[in-house]
């Protein structure tokens, strides 16, 4: 048998090289890949529910007044302070105290959901307040009550505003999925633990197997984000500093008639 | 009487920025007001559309008081245009969006017959060739422009113009004072606040002097220039006149 | 829902160890990610690219699965840790690769007109490094440095998972024994949040006593 490639002491079973070590993780990958698709289903349920709120959070901040802005301010603050784990653990451990069941996955999406949502909502609500004021008064000059503007005028703006901001957001969440490995949820975390437990010398390249794979999770979020700023772009409509000089053709609000004209020009 | 404004006092913590303002509008008048800046101008046209609230005096659009508790204020502000120093297009909306947007969504217009109407004001300003540009990619003065497309499209009964060309280059504010005044001599009401004196001098019924927050001084061009009854009104006007000279017609 | 008052001590014992692990892994960042970020800025091809590779590994990759590796994996290499020092390594690295782009973003924006001054003098690289680029680059990291610690404060709740009993493992140690887990945790979450409004205060102070206005905020997960 060829000498270990690895000189010191070692606890793996045999001496046995590297590239065995890692054939020998074969077996698991398809159960590890299957499980990875629990996070990847974690993360789109958080990351939609974190939308969902963060938005309103941030509407509720900038445009609710007194009352409504102080709560989602406390809001966001707890669940900016609270740490994800300690979160997960009152999610999956408290409706049961008032007698409602929970399923680790939904203990997992509410708790990074909510949690999610406000660092959302400071995105969001940075984009809006980046926005120059006097759009807002432009939309009220022509007669346009404050929903309308704020909805036709505002929210695009702040919504395309925000890219940057949420790109950077999904890469985060996608490795928290993980943290649900403490409260005993089944993603691929506690599949890897389960492998090792039993098979401790493969614990490394299990780890590092499970590293890689959020390594192109994270890429491939990238990417998707890329794709979604380049199809909303607007020129002259980006966070200063981020200024791009193609002029991109592309708009949602145009009629068909005009974009045909423009097909033919 | 189309506008009516009365008694306009206006106040920000201890500046007293207007200090009871009254004049009168007539349907198609076109008036200027001048004045050393950071006397209260913008702040008046402001004040006639509410976008700030006057701290005391009263408005009326024809017969409806604007200033009324009751007033419903976007209603009134729909039949009145409103065009800014710094454009304030929409940025996320084509210079055809913007145009648009006020018949589509305030007055509930169809979008094929809003879309019609916005190209029409656009070319009744020479832009319809750039109807799918982004404010961006347009320049300051065709910003101008669409802006006061966006206005026109809206068929105000009055348009409220808060120094239109002061952050304009040099060579752009031409274009868009051709526009104001082809505007003016088809009868538009315009209340105007601004520098250039030639606009003033071609078309303005009505010059207006204000200083330290109230009227010094109105009546018509050609009197104000040659005969102001305040010294100060010819002053500014000499002043004025040298800085912003004559502009084309 | 009962509260026992005797809860609020026996959690209170986790506390000098979360805040020990808080301030070694903290500091462990700091001087490990200032060299990272020397190295990717000054370095020649290979050591930039040892930094890039170190830097989007530990950013790329869960903190969870990072302390498991250095917990559970090196034992495979015959390098055995215990749960501290494997607490404090995992999250100590983790916090260096963010920190090394924030030094870098710091560094890169003092940077040209400073260098050029700093050699013009005379001094070498080395020399200008220390006395030109630093003190200022030092300076712009302060807010994003700061939002770090409080991170990582908040993050350092993972070490439970491998048993040691700070804030977050003595609340679990309650909670197994009187099955009253939502319970507990609510005082843990309030303790949290205790603790982060009393460090994000003080670093504020310390911020406006050294004020010069910082770069861009960082990214607020692991």
């Amino acid at each position: 048998m060829a000498g270990s490639s690895l000189a010191a002491p070692s606890l793996f079973s045999e001496q046995e090289t590297l590239i065995q070590n890692i054939a020998r993780l074969a077996p698991f990958i398809p159960s590890l890949l299957r499980a990875s698709l629990i996070n990847i289903q974690l993360l789109i349920g958080l990351i939609a529910l974190g939308y969902v709120f963060g938005t309103l959070t941030a509407l509720l901040q900038v445009y609710g007044g007194k009352i409504l802005g102080t709560v989602a301010r406390i809001y966001e603050w707890i669940f900016r302070s609270v740490p994800a784990l300690v979160l997960l653990f009152l999610f999956y451990y408290g409706p049961p105290r008032f007698g409602i069941g929970i399923s680790g996955f939904a203990a997992a999406m509410f708790a990074l959901g909510f949690r999610s949502s406000a660092y959302q909502s400071q995105i969001f609500r940075g984009a809006i307040q980046s926005i120059p004021s006097g759009q807002m008064l432009a939309a009220r000059s022509m007669g346009m009550s404050r929903i309308q503007a704020i909805f036709s005028i505002i929210l695009p703006q702040a919504f395309r505003l925000s890219i940057p901001g949420w790109t950077n957001e999904f890469s985060s969440v996608i490795k928290d999925t993980t943290l649900a490995y403490a409260v005993g949820f089944n993603e691929v975390l506690r599949t890897a633990r389960i492998v090792y437990d039993t098979h401790y010398d493969l614990a490394m390249s299990v780890l590092i197997f499970v590293a890689l794979i959020f390594m192109v999770l994270t890429l491939a979020g990238n990417a998707l984000m890329g794709g979604v700023e380049r199809r909303f772009r607007i020129p002259g409509l980006q966070v200063p500093g981020h200024e791009k000089t193609r002029q991109s053709s592309r708009t949602s609000s145009d009629s068909w008639g005009l974009r045909l004209r423009n097909f033919w020009r | 009487m189309l506008l009516r404004v009365e008694d306009i006092h206006k106040q920000y913590g201890k500046d007293k920025v207007l200090c009871g303002v009254s004049f009168g509008m007539k349907k198609g008048e076109t008036k200027v007001i001048i004045g050393p800046s950071g006397t209260g101008k913008s702040t008046l046209l402001r004040c006639i559309n509410r976008l700030t609230p006057a701290d005391q005096g009263r408005v009326w659009l024809e017969e409806e008081e604007i200033t009324h508790t009751r007033a419903s204020i976007n209603k009134i502000r729909a039949q009145i245009g409103f065009v800014f120093q710094s454009f304030n297009l929409f940025a996320h909306l084509t210079a055809l969006g913007n145009v648009r947007i006020g018949p589509l969504k305030v007055k509930g217009m169809k979008k094929d017959a809003a879309t019609k109407l916005a190209m029409e004001e656009l070319e009744r300003v020479g832009l319809s060739d750039k109807a799918d540009a982004y404010p961006a990619e347009l320049s300051g003065g065709q910003q101008q422009r669409v802006s006061i497309a966006r206005a026109l499209a809206m068929f105000p009964k009055l348009i409220l113009f808060d120094e239109p060309t002061s952050a304009l280059d040099p060579e752009l504010i031409g274009e868009v004072l051709e526009v104001m005044v082809s505007l003016a001599k088809e009868g538009m009401t315009m209340l105007v606040v601004t520098h250039e004196m030639g606009f003033a001098r071609a078309v303005a019924d009505e010059i207006i002097f204000m200083e330290n927050g109230v009227i010094v001084e109105q009546g018509e061009p050609k009197q104000m220039f040659t005969n102001a009854v305040h010294a100060r009104t010819g002053e500014f006007l000499n002043k004025i006149s040298e800085l912003y000279g004559e502009t084309s017609e | 829902m009962t509260f026992e008052w005797e809860w609020i001590p026996k959690l209170a014992q986790g506390l000098p160890l979360t805040l020990q692990i808080t301030f070694t892994c903290v500091a462990i960042g700091i001087v490990l990610g200032l060299l990272l970020a020397l190295g990717r800025v000054y370095g020649h091809r290979l050591l930039r690219g040892i930094c890039i590779v170190y830097i989007q590994f530990f950013r790329g990759t869960p903190l969870l699965v990072q302390l498991f590796i250095v917990y559970n994996g090196l034992p495979n290499f015959g390098i055995t840790l215990t749960a501290l020092q494997s607490g404090i390594l995992a999250l100590g690295l983790n916090t260096a690769a963010y920190q090394a782009e924030y030094f870098r973003g710091a560094i890169q924006a003092v940077r040209g007109g400073q260098m050029l001054a700093a050699r013009s003098l005379g001094m070498s690289l080395p020399q200008a490094i220390r006395f030109a680029i630093l003190p200022q680059a030092l300076r712009l990291v302060l807010p994003s440095w700061s939002n770090e610690f409080i991170l990582m404060l908040k993050y350092s709740s993972i070490v439970f998972t491998v048993t040691l009993l700070d804030l977050m493992g003595q609340g679990k140690r309650i909670a197994s024994r009187n099955a009253k887990t939502f319970e507990v945790f609510l005082v843990v979450a309030v303790f949290y949040l205790v603790l982060v409004l009393i460090v994000s205060t003080l670093l504020r102070l310390l911020e406006k006593r050294v004020s010069i206005p910082g770069l861009g905020a960082p990214s607020e997960h692991r």
